[in-house]
């Protein structure tokens, strides 16, 4: 059977970080896919006479300044902050790869225009142009999406032409053009399903850093707007009362921290799989 | 008569691999030893172990390895046990070792003349501009012409051959009494291979070394080495005098290897040569350039790009059913003339005409070639069904459901267990990988088959399977074959014409009888001086 065939190749063959990668993200998908039903607050509703809250038996994680359940806003905000993970990769994946698999591929005028427009967006800051194009677009979780898209299929492109721009001159490719196969065919069954190893890997990096930074730009206000729990708004809405009270802040920092560190984990085995094909 | 004790023995060596699919046993049980001023040869197909024993004489095994048991011993002393500072010593001072690859042991950052005077300001504690001196008077010993000049050029500056030299300079230049040879020539051509041999040999005599020289090439062996180890599957086969393993070897795997020398391969029975038959491939004064990118310089000075002419006004012809050999060194262009005849290279100047061709279309029908390197030639993410299956759906060469049974067919014609078609090349051998490639060409049912130095990167043995199975593929299908190869004894094995190639040009032409036996040109002899051969009536017994 198919389960028990990928089961005993976990127990055998998987390396280590990837097993512990997956079982962390797994315990946040989880978590998000059932926060409706395992969640004993609504996580924006305002009580304010229980505000503040150190966690009890009551509030298991306590309350912010406004009375809010920290533990429903956190299993709340894991839908937000994955969603903003996948969200935020996907595009500049496609779109990278696209670009890189062409330009490498066909080189010539096409490879020198592609080439040029990412050295250009690449010579503006990568932050400060994230920053910049969610201001023109408005605050929120779109925009911010939208600006990576926009900004970061550069990385993939690189990786992708690197890898295509080998790959065109290896022999089984020529093999392919001597049985007269079509470019189109060469590109996606020859080429591209080994030069994407590297940018399927740097995937699970990139969902760190999207997280990360999306966070970083919800601290700034630029991100998912309040009252919407997302986990780097809630660090932020914390900052005035870390003196008095640690846990606002301190435990969507533990989810976050968790959350990336599974997902760098996952990067981490995957690429120990693909180098052990090659 | 005294006994002269052994300069270096290895006793009952076992060396095992830690690795993710457990320990693998690389070298096991060997015991050998080396004579004081002997030349030993360690001979072997690949992954014979023969050197993880030849790393292990210098303690350079890799981190993952261990050795079970047995000792090294250097004028008893135990390598393998030797402190740190000992070690280092032993290192270049009484022993050194080359590589197969100059350009991967070389420092590509620094200046060769350095690289040669390292070891002397370690070891002897010259200064910098005594060892700079020294350095360049051993690149003379090696026959580098202008040596000072040589000195500080980087390893990308210098011919393969001209690496080697450095290499070995490096490796003599505290004058260690023994000298670990680990495939030397394998990476150079045959006549450049020939002067290298020819510097180990002029060396060997001026200072009494001893040389330790591992090699799959069991002709370079026997002509360098006073006694030969035979290794195979981790463990000696057989070991003596060289004359001895040739002429009167004990083990079948001995015999085996000396048979499967393509130099002592049959020659092809003659064939009825029928020269009227219609040509099937014949190219006409065929040019191929390759162009540098255009600099800037180039470009403000509206200069013509540069260029390199790898195939000069070729003209060869193949009859239908015949068979061509293209021999030639490296860089001589016979393998861009193979490619422009499939279309991966765009000609210049001069026509390809193939019997039946009218458009570029046709021509996967009609031509198809098989690929140099094992490693490099299979999609690494594709079954071999999927690969072999792609011809058949890419083109639609028949009905999807008749497709198993032709996958079947292609497998029995390669001669390869049809269960392997659920594998991917990573758990395949090279020679099988070979196979695959072939049965590739095959699905198409070309006419004529181009082999790019098919057998080049294979072991003697699987070699003279794969020319074999050329030779049956031939027969039963009526294929025309066009054979690129360096190794003149494979194309007399397999060719009834064949080309010699030089700089881009056909030097000379003719049937493989008369342009091997009688060569008109210098440069036909000097290749065929080149190849190191097993003389077997050395017979005394």
């Amino acid at each position: 059977m198919r389960v028990v065939a990928v089961f005993e190749w976990f127990r055998r063959a998987a390396p280590a970080s990837l097993v512990v990668g997956l079982a962390l993200t797994l315990v946040w998908v989880v978590a998000a896919a059932l926060a409706p039903w395992i969640s004993s607050y609504d996580p924006i509703a305002i009580d304010a006479a229980n505000a503040l809250q150190p966690p009890s038996a009551l509030h298991l994680l306590g309350t912010d300044s406004i009375g809010r359940d920290l533990l429903s806003r956190i299993l709340f905000g894991a839908r937000v902050d994955l969603l903003m993970a996948v969200a935020g990769v996907v595009g500049p994946f496609i779109i990278g790869t696209t670009i890189g698999l062409a330009a490498g591929f066909y080189g010539r005028w096409l490879d020198t225009l592609l080439m040029r427009i990412l050295d250009v967006t690449i010579s503006f800051p990568y932050f400060v142009l994230v920053i910049t194009i969610v201001a023109i677009l408005g605050p929120g979780l779109k925009s911010y999406i939208i600006s990576l898209t926009v900004v970061n299929w550069v990385t993939y492109a690189r990786l992708v032409r690197s890898e295509t721009l080998v790959l065109a001159n290896a022999d089984f490719v020529s093999a392919a053009r001597v049985l007269g196969l079509s470019n189109g065919r060469i590109m996606l069954r020859h080429i591209l399903p080994n030069a994407i190893v590297s940018a399927s890997v740097f995937v699970m990096t990139d969902a760190v850093l999207t997280i990360v930074l999306g966070s970083s730009l919800g601290f700034l206000g630029l991100g998912v707007q309040p009252p919407t729990p997302e986990w780097g708004v809630m660090i932020a809405e914390g900052r005035t009362y870390l003196a008095t009270a640690w846990w606002i802040s301190m435990f969507p920092g533990i989810a976050l921290c968790t959350l990336a560190f599974g997902l760098s984990l996952i990067a981490d085995g995957l690429a120990q799989i693909l180098d052990q094909d090659a | 008569m005294t006994v002269t004790p052994p300069l270096l023995s290895v006793e009952n060596l076992s060396v095992a691999f830690d690795t993710l699919q457990g320990q693998v046993q690389a070298v096991d049980q060997v015991s050998f030893s080396v004579n004081p001023g002997e030349a030993l040869g360690i001979v072997g197909e690949s992954g014979s172990g023969k050197s993880v024993v030849c790393r292990a004489m210098l303690q350079l095994l890799a981190a993952n390895a261990r050795v079970t048991s047995g000792r090294i011993l250097h004028n008893g002393r135990d390598v393998l046990t030797m402190p740190a500072d000992e070690l280092s010593r032993y290192r270049g001072e009484k022993a050194a070792m080359i590589f197969q690859n100059p350009s991967t042991h070389l420092d590509p950052i620094m200046k060769v003349g350095d690289q040669v005077a390292e070891g002397l300001i370690a070891h002897r504690g010259m200064t910098r501009p005594e060892a700079a001196q020294k350095a360049i008077e051993l690149l003379e010993t090696m026959q580098i012409a202008d040596p000072a000049r040589r000195a500080g050029a980087y390893p990308h500056e210098l011919s393969g051959g001209m690496r080697q030299r450095v290499m070995i300079a490096a490796a003599l230049a505290c004058e260690p009494g023994l000298l670990i040879a680990d495939e030397p020539t394998t990476a150079l051509d045959v006549t450049v291979q020939a002067q290298i041999l020819a510097l180990i040999r002029q060396i060997r005599q001026d200072r009494n070394l001893t040389l330790v020289l591992v090699s799959h090439d069991l002709g370079v062996i026997s002509e360098m080495c006073d006694r030969i180890v035979v290794m195979k599957d981790s463990r000696v086969v057989e070991q003596g005098p060289t004359a001895q393993i040739l002429c009167d070897p004990q083990q079948d795997y001995t015999r085996n290897l000396i048979r499967a020398q393509p130099s002592l391969l049959p020659p092809p029975a003659p064939k009825p040569r029928t020269p009227d038959a219609e040509p099937m491939v014949s190219v006409t004064d065929l040019s191929v350039r390759f162009y540098y990118p255009r600099s800037l310089q180039d470009w403000l000075t509206r200069s013509p790009r540069g260029a390199v002419q790898a195939v000069d006004k070729v003209s060869i012809s193949v009859r239908k059913g015949g068979s061509l050999g293209i021999v030639g060194e490296s860089g001589s262009g016979k393998s861009t003339l193979a490619r422009a005849i499939v279309g991966l290279a765009t000609p210049e100047a001069g026509t390809i005409q193939i019997a039946g061709v009218k458009s570029a279309k046709d021509r996967p029908r009609f031509v198809q070639m098989a690929f140099q390197d094992p490693f490099l030639s299979l999609n690494p993410a594709y079954t071999l069904e999927q690969t072999l299956a792609e011809p058949f759906i890419a083109h639609g060469l028949c009905a999807p459901s008749e497709i198993p049974a032709r996958l079947k067919a292609l497998m029995s014609q390669v001669e390869l267990p049809v269960a392997l078609l659920k594998r991917r090349p990573g758990q395949l051998s090279g020679g099988q990988r070979q196979r695959v490639g072939i049965a590739r060409a095959l699905a198409m049912s070309p006419h004529v088959l181009i082999a790019d130095e098919v057998t080049s990167a294979l072991d003697v043995s699987i070699q003279a399977q794969i020319l074999g199975l050329f030779k049956d593929l031939q027969r039963d299908l009526g294929l025309t074959l066009m054979l690129i190869s360096h190794d003149l004894a494979v194309v007399r094995y397999l060719c009834e014409d064949v080309a010699v190639m030089r700089h881009g040009k056909v030097v000379e032409y003719g049937a493989t009888s008369d342009v091997l036996d009688h060569p008109q040109t210098d440069y036909t002899r000097a290749l065929l001086a080149a190849v190191p051969k097993i003389s077997l009536p050395l017979t005394r017994t």
